[in-house]
């Protein structure tokens, strides 16, 4: 199935890691299976964001909307409506696409840093319809205690479902950059006024990776409601983008798997330093600082650079 | 085939392009020459959608373009290079030219398809004809100029042109490569019979290789004709000697 991410030999340890991937509820303690399965999620959403963020060059700064749209989506519909709960997972990351089809839309006439600060500004509207509707959304105390479906309420089923679905997502994300349109976007991220000269209606490319960047937020946000059965209206917080956007920065925005590993570090080192002191925002602060001198290109591109160094040089940077 | 008539931009009051007017037939190659600052980019802007004229109207093979977005000229078979290097720094060779061609045969909204099988063959070939074969996995950041601006002309080919715009195609190149470049761009008329509007500050070029020279002097079409008619033209020398009788080259 994943044979597209797959290269050379790195097809054996992909699938090994899997595997373990698979395996690992049979040896980790509850606690762990959650916060794996945050990562995950998270992962997810970072690497929605640098469809658009690293692949597109698309200043999407309030990218955490979306995610909250197809959590309350789905959490809406499995606590106010009788249908099934699996159309509340389907109808979550359509809500997030629409959405990201509205606020593209009002957004893509302006571009780089005005598109950001227009876009942040819709977003935040969003989150504060989210916050004070209370008879709708409820409000600032969001909603708790989630009813799901049986088969996901154990942690390990959820972990499962998490993770199946968080790989489905990424294998589409990947062909999607793969693809023609993928290729489009990247050159529309590098040279816009050429891609036009080529022929490309370059808003509606970038319109259609919102949506698409967009639903796969959804996605996220849906699965957050399985793994954690409650959504808040901090999930579309600004603070929540500032953070997905570091993860990719920090994990290689050039990269495809880079925002999946930003977020596994980031998440993984708040959970150990939240122990041990309440400074987090700090150390956060610091571990961005010294991404931005020292890697660049971030982790992964990082790496990336010092395997190919061998044969091609590092990409100068614009 | 393209015709251009009393066209006009101006820029905060600085009138750009004033009354510019320009015919083009089909396998020509002709060339728009001027001092700098002369209007000649701009000029190459309106053609192609990248500026919207003030006035004027652009017609090509008999349809009128002016004001179309630069998409849409690209769709009429209208391919231009530029003259600052404009190609993506972060995809290769390989791929700058592909995403010109998949882009002609619709294919961008396709998202499911892998690129690397798409139009393969095509952009070889398109590779092979201007010389840049061997280094097409190569990122193009780390071209030499030469070779950015002949890619520049393999983008623009990517579109499968019937009108090709070369905006300076040889500024800042080397003279071996200023040589190849201008059998390529010969070659492009005789073999593929395009025809092709360019602009070039060196003469000994647009003497060698245009049939007919438009020459524009602060935004105004001042002659469009032969070489040997705009060679001893007086305004022409005006503006480029002076004054002298001297006949240009």
């Amino acid at each position: 199935m994943l044979k597209g991410m797959l290269e050379g030999r790195g097809r054996i340890w992909w699938a090994a890691a899997i595997i373990l991937m698979f395996l690992l509820p049979f040896i980790l303690p509850r606690f762990y299976l959650y916060l794996l399965s945050i990562i995950l999620l998270t992962g997810l959403l970072a690497t929605s964001l640098n469809l658009v963020l690293g692949y597109g060059g698309i200043f999407q700064f309030h990218h955490a909307v979306f995610y909250g749209a197809g959590a309350y989506g789905t959490a809406l519909i499995l606590t106010r409506t009788g249908l099934s709960p699996w159309i509340s997972f389907i109808v979550g990351p359509l809500v997030s696409a629409a959405l990201g089809l509205i606020i593209g839309w009002v957004c893509i006439r302006l571009s780089k840093l005005y598109f950001a600060m227009l876009q942040i500004s819709l977003g935040s509207l969003v989150w504060i319809i989210v916050y004070r509707w209370y008879s709708f959304t409820g409000g600032d105390d969001g909603i708790h205690g989630i009813p799901l479906p049986d088969i996901l309420s154990s942690s390990n089923n959820a972990y499962y479902f998490t993770l199946a679905v968080t790989l489905i997502c990424l294998f589409a994300m990947h062909k999607i950059v793969r693809s023609p349109f993928g290729s489009a976007l990247q050159g529309i991220r590098d040279n816009p006024v050429r891609c036009e000269m080529i022929g490309i209606n370059v808003k509606r490319h970038q319109l259609l990776a919102l949506m698409i960047a967009g639903f796969f937020a959804g996605v996220a946000g849906s699965l957050f409601v399985v793994v954690d059965n409650t959504v808040f209206p901090d999930m579309l917080f600004w603070t929540l983008s500032l953070e997905i956007c570091i993860m990719c920065l920090l994990g290689g925005w050039f990269t495809f798997l880079g925002p999946m590993l930003g977020a596994a570090i980031i998440i993984a080192l708040r959970t150990f330093v939240s122990t041990y002191t309440t400074y987090w925002a700090l150390v956060l602060g610091i571990l961005m600082a010294l991404v931005i001198f020292f890697l660049p290109n971030g982790v992964l591109g990082y790496v990336e650079e010092k395997i190919k160094k061998g044969f091609i040089e590092p990409v100068i940077k614009e | 085939m393209l015709e251009v008539k009393s066209l006009s931009k101006s820029f905060d009051g600085f009138k750009a392009v004033n009354n510019a007017n320009l015919d083009v037939q089909k396998g020509e190659i002709v060339a728009v020459i001027g001092p700098n600052g002369a209007g000649k980019t701009t000029l190459f802007n309106l053609i192609t959608g990248i500026l919207r004229p003030d006035s004027g109207t652009v017609h090509f093979k008999g349809e009128n373009i002016t004001g179309l977005p630069p998409y849409k000229v690209c769709r009429k078979r209208i391919s231009r290079s530029f003259q600052v290097v404009n190609i993506f720094p972060r995809l290769t060779v390989f791929e700058n030219v592909q995403v010109s061609i998949l882009s002609r045969e619709k294919k961008t909204w396709n998202l499911f398809t892998p690129s690397s099988k798409l139009v393969t063959d095509e952009t070889s070939q398109i590779l092979e004809n201007v010389g840049l074969v061997e280094k097409r996995d190569r990122t193009t950041a780390l071209l030499s100029h030469g070779d950015r601006k002949v890619l520049e002309i393999a983008m623009a080919l990517g579109g499968d042109p019937e009108f090709l715009i070369l905006d300076e195609p040889t500024a800042g190149m080397a003279p071996e490569e200023t040589a190849r470049c201008i059998e390529l761009v010969k070659s492009l008329s005789g073999k593929l019979g395009l025809t092709i509007l360019f602009c070039e500050h060196d003469m000994e070029i647009v003497f060698g290789i245009a049939d007919r020279i438009m020459v524009m002097v602060r935004g105004a079409t001042i002659v469009q004709g032969s070489c040997d008619e705009v060679r001893c033209n007086e305004a022409v020398q005006d503006a480029y000697l002076g004054g002298s009788d001297v006949c240009l080259m």
